[in-house]
C-alpha cells in the first residue's frame, strides 16, 4: 500500500467494514474478486481443488507471490503457468494471492 | 468487527486499495430482493447462478435449465474415445439449490419481453426479473450443408451437444467394422470449442490404433488452420500417421453435400463413404436468443464488452457461446469466467457501484493419447478493441516440451476438468 493514499484508503474502508462486520450485505472486493475467480476454474473454488492441479487454498500469500514471480520470469518451470503468470502486473500478483491465503 | 483480527482487517485494507477508482458499496441497498433469472445451465449459467449468490446472499436467483442433469460437451470426446463413462460428464443441480440458495427449475424459456422484463416458460409459468442472465449455448444452421438437417444428425450426429448425441457417435464406433473409415467434418469460424474436432479425431483413432487398427479418421475441414495445429500435427506425426488425414478446406476439405440414406459424404464433389459420419454443422447463438431478438445479423449476440449486457435489450446479460466476446474462443472456460465477471457487474450495478478492472482467462487442455496432453492458455483484458488477450502472455505450449510436460498436461486437464465442474456444480 502506498502511503500517500493510505489516508484515503482509510476513510474508504470504513463502510466496507461496516458491511462486512454485521449489516446484511457483504461488501464484494470487485478488484480482487475480477483477478482471483477465473483462477478457480482450474485450481477449484476457493483455490480448493478436487483434482491433481495444485491447491491454492492455505497457502501463505508469499509463497504464492513468488511462485507466480517466478513462473513470470521463467525462473520456475511449469506448464501452463509460465504464459498465464506474464498477463498480470506485480501488484495484481499479491492482490491475488492475498485473497488465496485468507 | 469483534471477530476480524487485526492482520485480517490490514488485508482488507490492503485489498481496498482500488475502492477510490470503482465506488463504495452502497450502505443504502442493505435489503436486496432484486430478482436475478439465469437462463441456461451449462458453464456459463449454473456457474453465474452460483456465484451471484456467493456475491450477495440476499440476491433472488432463479435458474432455469431444461433438464434435471447436464451433460458436458468438455470431456465428452473421452467418452466417444472410451476412456470414460457418461457418468463421469453428467452432472445436477442438487447443491445449486441445496447449498447456494438458487431456485432452480426446470422448464424451457420460449419467450422474453425486455419491456416488462417477463419471460414465459414452455410449462406455462411466467417470471419476472430485474436482471436476466441468458446462457443459451449453440444452436445449428440447419439449411447450411445440403442433405444435413436435424433428421440426418440421428445417423450422421454432430456430437456437438454432450448427451445423446455423444452415445450415439461412441455407440456407431464400436460397432463399425474393422477396416472402416470415420470421417469427421468441422465447420469454418466461429464455433464452439474450436480445438474440440481435433481431439475428438486424436481419441477415435487412439481407439481404432488398438481396436480396429485397419480403420482411419478423415477430417474433412471447412478451414485451412486450426486451433493449436502444430501441437496437434507433431502429435499426430508420431501416435497416428496411418489413422488420421486432414483435408484443409482449400484442398478439397470442404463439404458440399452430405447423403444421409448411404452415410456419404462429399466434398469437392469428391464421394466418401462413412462408417461414421460425425458432421459438425456451422452454428449460432441458440434459438432463445433469436426469439428475444438479441442477434445481430451473423446470429451471435452483442454485448457491451465489460458488463457483457446486450447492446440491444437493456437489462439482458449474455455470456458463454452465443455472445460476441471478441478474442475470446467459444469454450466452457471462457463462459465460467465470463460468468464470474458478469454477476460481480450485476451485483455491482444493483449496488451502483461501478468496478474499475475486467479481467477474463482461458485454459483449454486437449488430450491426444491419455499420457499426452497439450495446452493454449490467454489473460484476457477489456481494451479498445474489445476483450483482447494480454500481449506477451498465454499461447500455446512449446512444440519442443519434454514427455514429462506432456504427461503433466494429459493429468492436469482431468485436474482442470473436476475444478471446473465443482466450481459450477459444486
Amino acid at each position: 500500500m502506498k502511503k500517500t493514499t493510505s489516508k484515503n484508503i482509510a476513510l474508504a474502508a470504513i463502510p466496507l467494514l461496516l458491511l462486512i462486520s454485521g449489516c446484511a450485505n457483504k461488501a464484494v472486493d470487485y478488484r480482487s474478486a475480477m483477478l482471483a475467480n477465473p483462477c478457480a476454474g482450474c485450481h477449484g473454488t476457493d483455490g480448493v481443488s478436487p483434482g491433481s492441479i495444485p491447491p491454492l487454498n492455505g497457502l501463505s500469500s508469499k509463497y504464492i507471490a513468488s511462485s507466480m514471480q517466478d513462473f513470470k520470469t521463467g525462473q520456475r518451470k511449469g506448464t501452463v503457468m509460465n504464459r498465464i503468470a506474464k498477463g498480470y502486473t506485480d501488484e495484481e500478483i499479491k492482490l491475488m494471492a492475498n485473497t488465496f491465503s485468507k | 468487527m469483534n471477530s476480524m483480527g487485526r492482520r485480517r482487517f490490514l488485508k482488507i485494507l490492503g485489498s481496498a486499495s482500488a475502492l477510490g477508482a470503482m465506488g463504495l458499496p452502497s450502505l443504502s441497498f442493505s435489503k436486496s430482493t432484486a430478482r436475478v433469472v439465469v437462463v441456461g445451465g451449462g458453464f456459463g449459467g449454473a456457474t453465474c447462478a452460483k456465484y451471484l449468490k456467493r456475491f450477495d446472499p440476499s440476491l433472488d436467483v432463479t435458474l432455469i435449465s431444461p433438464a434435471k442433469t447436464f451433460v458436458t460437451c468438455p470431456f465428452s470426446n473421452m467418452v466417444i474415445g472410451g476412456l470414460h463413462k457418461m457418468d463421469f460428464i453428467t452432472h445436477n443441480y442438487k447443491k445449486l439449490s441445496g447449498v447456494h440458495g438458487v431456485n432452480v427449475v426446470h422448464d424451457t424459456v420460449t419467450a422474453i419481453d425486455p419491456a416488462t422484463r417477463t419471460l414465459r416458460m414452455a410449462g406455462g409459468q411466467s417470471l419476472g426479473f430485474d436482471r436476466l442472465v441468458l446462457s443459451p449455448g449453440i444452436g445449428f444452421q440447419w439449411d447450411a450443408i445440403e442433405g444435413y438437417d436435424q433428421a440426418a444428425s440421428k445417423t450422421m450426429p454432430h456430437s456437438w451437444h454432450g448427451g445423446s448425441q455423444t452415445v450415439l457417435l461412441r455407440k456407431q464406433l464400436e460397432a463399425m467394422p474393422n477396416g472402416g473409415l470415420v470421417v469427421i467434418a468441422p465447420p469454418a469460424n466461429p464455433f464452439r470449442c474450436p480445438p474440440g474436432p481435433y481431439e475428438r479425431a486424436s481419441l477415435i483413432a487412439h481407439y481404432l490404433k488398438q481396436h480396429k487398427p485397419r480403420s482411419k479418421v478423415l477430417i474433412l475441414d471447412a478451414k485451412d488452420k486450426f486451433s493449436k495445429q502444430p501441437l496437434f500435427q507433431d502429435a499426430w506425426d508420431e501416435f497416428y500417421p496411418d489413422h488420421i488425414e486432414w483435408v484443409p478446406g482449400s484442398q478439397g476439405g470442404t463439404l458440399t453435400r452430405v447423403d444421409a440414406k448411404t452415410n456419404t459424404v462429399y466434398a469437392d464433389d469428391e464421394a466418401f463413404k462413412a462408417s461414421v459420419a460425425n458432421i459438425i454443422p456451422p452454428q449460432k447463438a441458440a434459438s432463445i436468443a433469436h426469439t428475444a431478438g438479441l442477434t445481430n445479423a451473423k446470429g451471435w449476440c452483442p454485448i457491451n464488452k465489460k458488463t457483457f449486457e446486450s447492446t440491444i435489450h437493456k437489462n439482458i446479460h449474455v455470456i458463454g457461446d452465443a455472445s460476441i466476446a471478441t478474442k475470446m474462443p467459444k469454450s466452457g472456460f471462457s463462459a465460467n469466467t465470463q460468468a464470474k465477471a458478469c454477476a460481480a457487474e450485476i451485483v455491482a450495478a444493483l449496488r451502483g457501484d461501478t468496478i474499475g478492472v475486467s479481467s477474463w482467462v482461458n485454459t483449454c487442455y486437449s488430450l491426444i493419447t491419455p499420457d499426452y496432453g497439450i495446452s493454449v492458455a490467454a489473460v484476457y483484458r477489456l481494451s479498445e478493441k474489445g476483450i483482447m488477450p494480454v500481449k506477451g502472455a498465454g499461447g500455446v505450449g512449446p512444440r519442443d516440451a519434454s514427455r514429462e510436460t506432456r504427461r503433466m498436461e494429459a493429468l492436469y486437464a482431468e485436474g482442470w476438468y473436476k475444478a471446473i465442474t465443482t466450481d459450477m456444480f459444486g
